[in-house]
């Protein structure tokens, strides 16, 4: 058997690639959302219209904060450790920690659009 | 142009370089001038070669700064407009002596990688009673068949950046060899070359850089290997499939 | 760190997506709380939005929306490589992430502005 360390080590990148398929699709969907929604300028009433009280777009963004917390600490994580030589089991718990809060901010964000 | 003007790295890690005139010809490998230079010019030059004809692998260099098997490099096809000509060691490796890497550490990770054939039938080495049937076109075997022409040589290790940023990761050649008997019919360690092979001192620390297969001089491609390891790694851990037998 | 040995498609492509990873990963918190605290209310939004029709504030938009893409780009391309074995059309994905990257900043910059 692989020991826990490289065991916890590949799940982290089963997490990065299964959350970089959901991002390639919510990028997507982003991008477009950006490129006509600042067509004549930004207003919050459009803004608004568009997301309050829709689950659909709620859903859509809870899952995208998720997915971008997770994956950009991942990142994060493998740059640290390859640039600065932070390794450890230890550190990776904090780095999935920050992206979950980073994802927690993203989701209140995303309640504030629907409420 | 008549001299080549060449840079030569003497000494070991802590080292610099030392400059040597070369007659250039038309004809000439780039170990040809370090033949040159050790017979003619300083025979306290320490370089590794043997078969010069690109079979055993132990001739590689640094070449103005990209890893290339020297005996079946040719001069012109490396050299600057000024006939200028870069050699130091294999990057990635410890330097045992001016040209000369040690290759211990690559040859370590082989064996780490689980690198080596462990016939299925035959745990303890005896031959077995039936030869195996293995189909030339069956995808598995053209897997395997793609990777197994490597000849040890150590441009794509002293090439990967990740080696450099991760002392334990096990570097293109030994994932290489790790792909080829995971698609090997024959071999029954499937299971734990796999364990072997996860984690940030395996295939899941590559980023796709592609160097090793950009400079191996076997047109291997050691980055498609060690994807398809993720890509093996990816389905049999999340659908649970037989790793072991 | 030599270029000699690194001035091929992969690597390049390689460090475009990890430049653009690591800054839109530093963004990315930055993002989600002034969205979060500007979102309460429309007229609280509405300020927000205001200040992002600054000049530099869209030029910079303009710069994130170009990363966002060729980043995306720039994943799809490594994950043919490790889903799908597409390996001999790494350099075609490389130079078509970056074409499409660049497209998406230009339809940006024609729709801001």
């Amino acid at each position: 058997m692989a020991d826990r360390a490289a065991r916890g080590q590949a799940h982290l990148w089963v997490v990065q690639r299964i959350t970089a398929m959901i991002l390639a699709l919510a990028v997507l969907v982003h991008l477009i959302t950006i490129i006509t929604a600042v067509r004549g300028g930004l207003s919050a009433r459009e803004i608004l219209a568009r997301t309050q009280g829709s689950e659909v777009w709620l859903l859509f963004y809870v899952l995208f904060a998720l997915a971008a917390g997770l994956h950009g600490a991942i990142g994060l994580r493998n740059i640290a450790a390859e640039t600065l030589g932070w390794r450890g089991r230890g550190l990776d718990f904090c780095w999935l920690g920050l992206g979950l809060l980073t994802a927690a901010f993203g989701i209140r964000a995303a309640f504030g659009l629907y409420a | 142009m008549e001299q080549l003007k060449v840079s030569v790295w003497r000494g070991e890690d802590a080292g610099g370089f030392a400059r040597y005139d070369v007659p250039a010809r038309d004809n000439q490998t780039v170990l040809d001038v370090v033949t040159h230079i050790q017979r003619e010019l300083d025979p306290s030059l320490a370089y590794r070669f043997a078969c010069r004809v690109g079979m055993c692998g132990s001739c590689a260099m640094t070449v103005n700064g990209r890893a290339r098997w020297t005996c079946r490099t040719h001069v012109r096809k490396v050299v600057g407009a000024d006939g200028a000509l870069e050699l130091r060691p294999l990057a990635n490796l410890p330097v045992i002596r001016d040209l000369a890497a040690d290759l211990a550490p690559f040859f370590d990770k082989w064996q780490r990688a689980q690198g080596f054939f462990q016939p299925k039938d035959a745990p303890d080495g005896a031959v077995p009673d039936e030869f195996a049937v293995v189909a030339p076109g069956s995808k598995a075997r053209r897997e395997a068949d793609a990777g197994i022409e490597c000849i040890g040589c150590a441009v794509c290790y002293a090439s990967c950046d990740v080696v450099a940023w991760n002392g334990d990761y096990l570097g293109p050649a030994a994932l290489n060899r790790a792909w080829t008997l995971v698609n090997d019919a024959r071999d029954g360690a499937r299971g734990e070359r796999l364990d072997a092979v996860a984690g940030d001192a395996g295939c899941h620390s590559c980023h796709s850089t592609r160097s090793c297969t950009e400079r191996c001089p076997k047109q291997i491609d050691p980055s498609g290997a060690i994807a398809g390891l993720k890509r093996t790694l990816f389905w049999e851990s999340l659908l649970g499939g037989k790793r072991h037998g | 760190m030599d270029f000699r040995a690194r001035s091929h498609p992969s690597w390049i492509g390689f460090a475009v997506h990890r430049v653009s990873g690591l800054l839109l990963a530093l963004f990315l918190p930055l993002h989600f709380w002034a969205l979060g605290s500007a979102i309460q209310g429309e007229a609280r939004l509405d300020g927000f939005l205001r200040w992002t029709e600054n000049p530099l504030v869209k030029a910079a938009e303009t710069a994130l929306v170009i990363l966002l893409a060729a980043h995306l780009a720039g994943g799809l391309r490594v994950m043919a490589l490790e889903f799908l074995g597409w390996g001999r059309a790494q350099k075609d994905l490389v130079a078509l992430s970056f074409g499409l990257s660049l497209l998406v900043g230009l339809v940006f910059l024609f729709n801001v502005f």
